[in-house]
């Protein structure tokens, strides 16, 4: 019998609950926007600089760590608001998703351009000086052998759900190479890091703006260059045989993310965010502060926008 | 598992009854399928048309939870995000309190203060209906009111009453009152010595100048751990009062905790949303599980004479339950309290993946930046966190039970709590005037970040060159060849040797189970492959965790100081967050399965370690000293005497050895491998909860399925040797 005593005074408690809830929704205009930030230098610099720039004009923000991908069922789902740096190499597929699937809006692009390829360290051109080419890099394959992959060189591949073969890329270059995939960005940096400590050739997967440029010496490796007929026509390229012979574009799109709610929401903001636009060398430096001069992320950000006046200024008109 | 079975090889007669056929059997089993399945190739791989699309199945399933499941109008993502949001109250109070300050507008919100009212209304007149209603319709009708008001701009009494004051926020508690607050703890627990431990520990999290995040990791703790304990107490309860809830539950306990955490993260997602308390909820599925076995266990070892004597004093059966039968396993559901506190903390880095703040989200930032100094002492900090609240824990519970009903009165009785609230209120008047008071300043942090940097590159460069050989000859000529072996195997000849196995060892029932699970969850799946390459990391992971974690733990029970230093390491090891492993791993190995394996070593080792030592020290004096007289030399004491006896201990340390190695698999795909862990992590990005689910599952299955042997070999020999 006490049982049913509880469940009443359970069920009353949870009607009164739900008969406060609607109003307290209603009653928050002033509900912070929530900034997603993620866990690399210039993504959080920038989810710093746009939130102080919307604290600036009145809003309160909020900031919520997410997983790369998993931010854009957030975003869609309203549970955060805004994503400043979404990157056609590694989240193409998951963006993509959440704007045809559940409705999450594409904010625009920035004019920032985004290219991924081959990277190697400078040192590697002492001991193989023809590897900034695609066909030099080849020649001296054995130099990036390790036990596994002899003969063949090792190319420390993306991580293998970003959705890039190299695999077949490298088949279709008929390259001497075998391509590892590790499971995270940090695995690609420990890689490195290790590798550049004791000057061992390495080949590996890089991208840019990054804050590898600032700490590390090294260039891209040139493949011949994606046309048209790359992807289509078996003669086009190198081998006459395999489509996908050619690199990766040179101009891939950073772009921003945004909850369809916003623009009713906070019109304002909404605004902003549509304007704002980063480049290369803004992101470059934003990310340098933090990486090489040692500023916390928010600090960098103050600094940035310190520096950049006008840039903020553009946004708000 | 391999020195059961180098066991069961050398003294066939002494393990099970009949083992001599027991292997004929198995040989037999193991020709027969490998004929089979080179003569019908679907025996040998299961054929792509045969996979069932269960992983689809479950994907739809959540998609349509998502967006079209309702109960009438009620949608069941309304409820699923109202739950979210009745989490987040005293989550954003716990916030408010230890490090974000009340701003004016988040005021309203006051109603809240009022639940815990209604709970202790609820608990206090022990359900009494007429109080319980009035206390309720009492809180309904001022919320309705302040809710009412709010909307006109009228009732804002709290907000307006800052406002006038020129308050625009109330301050969080200052620093040094935390500090504080843990030393005055630590001493009403446990004296002097724990006291100043306590506040040490905690003081030193604003000496690294890790404050802010501290306490937004505190904050997630503080609120789940009593969620998790409630939870785990009820359902603890139910357990052993009805045997239908315990067919249902317990094994739901052994799978959510044999399941990966990180693969919980996509469904939870998918329903709660991201943020702080999705966060929260997968943190408390992960940690609940164990507060409810410790709470059976405890009801049922209750002597029944103390339960018999309350009955006679004529209680019923709910005083029985909570005056007599909970308070006197008060040690052992303590010691649940304390398994759930140290399981948040371990959740700590993979729930910041679905957006909880603090030392987690630091501590993934720092890796990624190859900060591994900063990383560290991030590490660091959960590690401290987590021993202070331990020692807390763990002090509380081995008070006498006397203790606790202090005989003192008046203000004695209640001396901490007036001296903690003195501090509190005099540090935070302080605090408007004196800065330093408020918050540790930036200039007086001290960190080793930049120093653990460079001796972990300087280490990994110069031991690089003797790890290399190595490593390339573990990888070349033991894991290839192994794992090589794993892939040629027969799913038929796997099938196969695990149910005969589970036949000799359990019966036909446990057959069925083992092979069952591992049909249904990893075969018609399509996750065969993953889930054999699983096995073969997680079995190579184990065969180097018992060759290194038995000798140790032998070493630990020869020596007490060896024991007291080889504990406090296994403790470190297991809290510190496991991610922290991955780089320095990777730069000495390289990507590769060597790297996946020493990284699940250096977490899996500890049980075999632990259980060992255990196993040893429990062996009664008596039989060491018969086996003396008998004139033994140690080593044959060691081998002869002390091992079988201990072999049933060891055996379930291997067995919890095996779970963390499985558990690890998912954090292992970090750096790169093609198991089911793998499959989890990739499941994130699509947010495809039946990939990441059945992944998980698949991890569970082995795991299940491995304890099952396990336990029924333990069982069956320790009837052998007669003990319990």
């Amino acid at each position: 019998m006490k049982i049913t005593k509880l469940l009443a005074t359970s069920a009353i408690v949870a009607a009164s609950l739900a008969f406060t809830l609607p109003a307290y929704a209603e009653a928050e205009s002033d509900d912070p926007i929530i900034m997603v930030q993620n866990n690399w230098t210039s993504q959080l610099v920038l989810s710093f600089v746009v939130g102080k720039t919307l604290e600036g004009m009145g809003y309160t923000v909020e900031y919520s760590p997410s997983d790369s991908q998993l931010q854009f069922k957030a975003i869609a789902d309203g549970d955060m608001h805004f994503q400043v740096e979404a990157w056609e190499g590694s989240m193409k597929t998951a963006f993509e998703k959440a704007v045809a699937e559940d409705g999450m809006i594409d904010a625009g692009s920035h004019s920032a351009l985004t290219r991924e390829e081959w990277w190697i360290p400078d040192y590697v051109l002492e001991k193989c000086p023809e590897a900034q080419n695609w066909e030099g890099l080849n020649a001296c394959a054995e130099i990036f052998a390790t036990a596994e992959t002899k003969p063949k060189g090792r190319f420390v591949g993306p991580p293998a759900d970003w959705g890039k073969n190299y695999a077949a890329r490298i088949d279709a270059l008929q390259m001497n190479f075998k391509a590892i995939n590790v499971g995270q960005a940090a695995t690609l940096w420990a890689e490195l890091q290790s590798a550049y400590d004791r000057k061992e050739p390495i080949v590996l997967f890089n991208w840019t703006p990054n804050f590898i440029e600032s700490k590390f010496k090294g260039r891209f490796v040139d493949f011949p260059k994606p046309e048209k007929g790359c992807m289509e026509d078996k003669a086009w390229g190198p081998n006459p045989n395999a489509t996908g012979d050619c690199g990766a574009p040179h101009s891939g799109w950073l772009k921003k993310a945004a909850w369809s709610g916003l623009a009713e929401k906070y019109p304002k903001a909404w605004g902003v965010m549509q304007k704002i636009d980063f480049t290369n060398a803004q992101i470059a430096a934003a990310a340098l502060m933090v990486d090489v001069d040692g500023l916390s992320p928010e600090e960098a950000a103050d600094k940035w926008i310190a520096e950049n006046a006008a840039v903020v200024e553009s946004w708000k008109k | 598992m391999n020195s059961a079975v180098t066991d069961l090889g050398k003294t066939p007669s002494s393990s099970i009854p009949g083992a001599h056929s027991f292997w004929v059997q198995i040989v037999a089993m193991i020709c027969l399928t490998v004929v089979l399945s080179l003569v019908l190739p679907f025996m040998k791989t299961w054929p792509q048309e045969w996979i069932v699309p269960i992983k689809g199945w479950v994907t739809q399933f959540f998609t349509w939870l998502d967006k079209e499941a309702a109960i009438g109008s009620l949608k069941f993502k309304t409820v699923t995000r109202s739950i979210s949001w009745l989490l987040e109250q005293p989550l954003d109070w716990a916030e408010y309190i230890l490090y974000r300050g009340i701003k004016a507008r988040d005021l309203p919100a006051m109603f809240w203060i009022f639940l815990p009212v209604i709970g202790l209304s609820v608990l206090h007149t022990k359900f009494g209906m007429r109080r319980c209603l009035m206390v309720v319709a009492t809180i309904w009708a001022i919320s309705l009111a302040d809710n009412v008001l709010f909307q006109f701009g009228l009732f804002e009494l709290p907000h307006t009453a800052m406002e006038a004051l020129g308050v625009k926020k109330l301050d969080a508690l200052p620093w040094i009152v935390i500090v504080a607050g843990a030393g005055i703890l630590g001493h009403w627990i446990g004296g002097w010595k724990l006291a100043l431990f306590s506040a040490g520990c905690i003081g030193y999290l604003a000496v690294m100048g890790l404050w802010r995040d501290s306490m937004r990791t505190f904050s997630i703790v503080l609120v789940s751990v009593p969620f998790a304990v409630g939870l785990g107490l009820g359902l603890g309860i139910w357990v052993t009062r009805s045997k239908r809830a315990a067919a249902i539950i317990s094994p739901m306990f052994d799978i959510m905790q044999a399941t990966p955490h990180m693969a919980y993260l996509v469904p939870v997602v998918v329903l709660f949303g991201a943020g702080q308390v999705p966060a929260m909820i997968a943190t408390v599925i992960f940690a609940m599980p164990p507060m409810a076995r410790c709470t059976i266990l405890g009801i049922q070892t209750v002597s029944s004479d103390v339960e018999e004597s309350g009955r006679m004093s004529g209680c019923t059966p709910r005083q029985l339950l909570w005056k007599v039968t909970l308070p006197s396993s008060q040690r052992i559901l303590m010691l649940g309290v304390n398994q759930v506190v140290m399981q948040t903390l371990a959740m700590v880095v993979i729930a910041s993946m679905v957006g909880a703040q603090g030392l987690g989200h630091k501590l993934l930032f720092s890796l990624q930046q190859l900060r591994l100094g900063a990383a560290v002492e991030q590490g660091l900090a959960i590690v401290l966190m987590a021993v202070v609240l331990d020692r807390l824990t763990q002090a509380y519970a081995n008070r006498a039970p006397g203790e606790l009903a202090s005989r003192e009165t008046g203000w004695k009785a209640k001396k901490h709590f007036w001296i903690f609230l003195a501090v509190a209120v005099a540090a935070y008047l302080l605090a408007q005037f004196v800065p330093l008071v408020e918050k540790y300043p930036r200039a007086y942090t001290f960190t080793l970040g930049r120093n653990i940097d460079f001796a972990l590159r300087a280490f990994s460069k110069h031991a690089y060159d003797y790890i290399n050989p190595v490593r390339d000859f573990i990888t070349i000529y033991m894991l290839i060849p192994f794992r090589d072996f794993f892939l040629w195997l027969p799913w038929t000849t796997v099938i196969g040797v695990v149910g005969l196995t589970a036949y000799w060892l359990g019966g036909i029932r446990t057959t069925l189970l083992t092979t069952g699970l591992i049909g249904f969850v990893i075969l018609i799946t399509g996750n065969w492959e993953q889930g054999v390459l699983t096995l073969y990391l997680v079995t190579s992971a184990v065969i180097l965790c018992v060759l290194i974690g038995v000798p140790i733990g032998i070493w630990a029970s020869r020596s007490d100081r060896a024991a007291r230093a080889i504990m406090a390491t296994c403790d470190t090891l297991q809290t510190f967050p496991s991610f922290i492993y991955l780089i320095p791993v990777i730069m000495l190995l390289k990507v590769g399965d060597l790297s996946n394996v020493i990284a699940i070593l250096a977490y899996a080792t500890v049980p075999a370690v632990r259980y060992t030592y255990l196993g040893i020290k429990r062996i009664p004096d008596v039989t060491i000293e018969a086996s003396i007289a008998n004139g033994t030399t140690p080593f044959q004491r060691l081998w002869k005497v002390e091992l079988p006896i201990a072999l049933p201990e060891i055996m379930l340390g291997i067995n919890q050895t095996i779970m963390m190695a499985l558990a690890m698999t998912a954090i292992t795909a970090l750096i790169g491998s093609s198991d089911l862990g793998q499959e989890i992590y990739r499941a994130l990005p699509t947010a495809d909860s039946g990939r990441g689910i059945m992944a998980g599952l698949g991890i569970a299955v082995i795991g299940i399925v491995a304890d099952r042997l396990i336990q029924a070999w333990a069982a069956e020999r320790k009837k052998q040797l007669g003990i319990n």
